[in-house]
């Protein structure tokens, strides 16, 4: 399509500005954990570091990030144990009910977060009369995790073709080989990317985490949203938010390296072979 | 002679492994129950299970006097929740934001993801499907908390001259447009690196203009990416009470009066009821476009 000149010089500085509109806010952050002025006017009055030598002293910050740490890790692991079984089973088998499936494992990212909340908060005290823990927060985040990964896992089987497992099985080869020699190596980095976007996801999660987390216990955005309306506090959230964007780089750049598939970002055609992006092109 | 290309079979005495990897390569059936069985109970026992409590929960009352949910079916919350204009407002009032945010991420991520994808130099592409993705998981509160200084009196809009909303529906708005924009541009941008450049060729081969082959080209392949987009932004948006907190002033959404049920007023089923108006919207939301094929676009 040949667009005018000045068509694209529009497109492009429209999208510019929407860059600077989405770095602006966090810019301000940045800047604000500097900033002596604890209400944040602007501009900031004078240059301090004090905020940022509390929050490294702050015990309640590290162990909300410890927390934090441990949801995401366990809700990672379990998800991406179910997303990959249940990728396999919708990808390579036929079956009655395979809609319906399909509809149930997108629910919990469709539906918004406040309905897992309290359904699963309703489900643990009301039903089952479980009191709620860390373990609550887990589950939770454990069901809406295993999306992201079945989503990863579900676009790269769609792009290979199962002749490699046929041939393995053909050479042999058991079931359970050939998923750890061809199957598993073809899925590893989607699961990786997968497994990264679902640790952020967990990490970050807040509406579903405030309904299903005990007394007493917080993960790092729980400790952020107590602490975000304390005078006192404010400031340090600021130095903790500044550490939550430099940190975020890091899962959506390896993420980024690791699969093309990342969040429904298919760069097939770089990747696979013609063939295999035109059967895959066609099977949408 | 006949040869017999199965893998070796389980004899006698083989490894119990094996056996069962025969076993399972022979049964197709076996071999999906193996794999459906985890994530399926998973769902259905956690959070099916969960939806359907909900439902349960909502015909129930509590109990004036312990503050526990009683389990004496009753109609009254659901007759509350539709017909109290205070919940008529709320509900009407996150619908029109979520209508809104939607909206305005749509005008915004469409031209951007164009751009992108196929306007931009491929060098340019990664830089810019990167610089989109990062703030996509710098937190969630730290997004809606940069817009409260950033709409605060003597913030950073009020500096550079603008009016600013302070803190009102319009900032909810403006916030959480700004939340969820990166969910709207990432699955346009996937449906844009779908359309092969070829037919763009052929499209302007035969004559078209650009913007006709925007409208019958580009757009029908795009729907279901633009939709998948839009399920993304609403549900999001009808479930949010966070960010109505930190920069909606007294500005109230359904999240808000769920939230202050569960906790505060500790009335679970009226929370229920209330959490059933989101839920029967996304369903018919889901039910309008799933023949489009958004939701293969997740």
């Amino acid at each position: 399509m040949k667009l005018s000149r000045s068509a694209r010089i529009t497109l492009g500085t429209l999208t510019a500005v929407v860059l600077l509109f989405i770095y602006v806010p966090l810019l301000l952050v940045v800047v604000n954990s500097f900033n002596s002025d604890r209400s944040f006017g602007w501009p900031p009055r004078s240059f301090t570091l004090e905020w940022w030598s509390r929050a490294f002293q702050s015990e309640g910050v590290r162990e909300a990030i410890a927390t934090s740490l441990w949801v995401a890790l366990i809700s990672t692991a379990i998800s991406l144990i179910l997303g990959t079984l249940l990728a396999l089973a919708l990808q390579r088998h036929d079956f009655f009910g395979k809609d319906v499936i399909n509809l149930l494992v997108i629910l919990p990212i469709a539906l918004p977060g406040i309905v897992t909340g309290i359904a699963l908060n309703n489900l643990f005290t009301t039903v089952l009369g479980v009191s709620l823990s860390l373990w609550t927060v887990i589950i939770a985040h454990a069901t809406f995790c295993m999306v992201t990964v079945f989503n990863n896992a579900i676009a790269r089987l769609r792009r290979t073709n199962s002749s490699l497992e046929e041939a393995s099985s053909d050479l042999g080869a058991g079931i359970f080989t050939t998923f750890r020699l061809v199957t598993l190596p073809q899925l590893r980095s989607a699961l990786v990317a997968g497994g990264l976007l679902a640790f952020a996801l967990s990490f970050d999660e807040i509406i579903v985490t405030t309904f299903t987390i005990g007394a007493g216990q917080q993960t790092l955005p729980v400790w952020i949203l107590n602490n975000l309306f304390r005078p006192n506090q404010a400031p340090v959230v600021n130095v903790v938010a500044v550490v939550l964007i430099i940190a975020s780089v890091v899962p959506v750049w390896l993420a980024q390296r690791l699969s093309g598939d990342a969040i429904g970002m298919t760069r097939s055609r770089k990747k696979a072979s013609p063939g295999i992006t035109k059967a895959s092109s066609t099977a949408r | 002679m006949s040869v017999d290309t199965r893998p070796a079979d389980a004899a006698p005495g083989r490894p119990s492994r094996q056996a069962l990897s025969a076993l399972l390569y022979r049964r197709g059936r076996l071999r999906l129950a193996g794999l459906l069985t985890a994530p399926a109970a998973w769902l259905i026992l956690v959070y099916i299970a969960a939806l359907s409590a909900l439902l349960i929960t909502a015909l129930w009352t509590v109990d004036t006097f312990t503050g526990k949910v009683s389990t004496t079916w009753t109609l009254d919350n659901l007759i509350q929740v539709t017909t109290d204009p205070v919940y008529q407002t709320i509900a009407l009032r996150t619908l029109r934001i979520a209508v809104l945010v939607t909206v305005v991420d749509m005008v915004l991520a469409l031209p951007i993801a164009f751009f992108i994808a196929k306007v931009a130099s491929p060098r340019w592409r990664g830089v810019l499907v990167v610089a989109i993705l990062m703030p996509l998981w710098a937190s969630y509160l730290v997004k809606a908390y940069a817009w409260r200084n950033v709409l605060a009196e003597g913030g950073l809009l009020e500096w550079l001259g603008i009016n600013s909303p302070g803190y009102s529906e319009a900032a909810v708005v403006i916030a959480l447009s700004y939340i969820w924009l990166p969910y709207m541009i990432l699955p346009i941008h996937a449906g844009f690196e779908r359309v092969p450049d070829s037919l763009l060729e052929a499209s302007s081969d035969l004559g078209a203009k650009p913007l006709a082959t925007l409208r019958l080209v580009i757009l029908p392949i795009l729907v279901p990416s633009i939709i998948a987009g839009t399920i993304f932004t609403f549900a999001l948006t009808l479930g949010d009470y966070i960010t109505a907190q930190i920069v909606g002033g007294t500005t109230q959404m359904l999240g808000t009066v769920v939230y202050a049920n569960v906790g505060a007023a500790n009335n679970l089923p009226l929370a229920s009821a209330v959490a059933l108006i989101p839920i029967a919207v996304i369903m018919a939301y889901l039910l309008i476009v799933r023949r489009t094929g958004a939701l293969n676009n997740l």
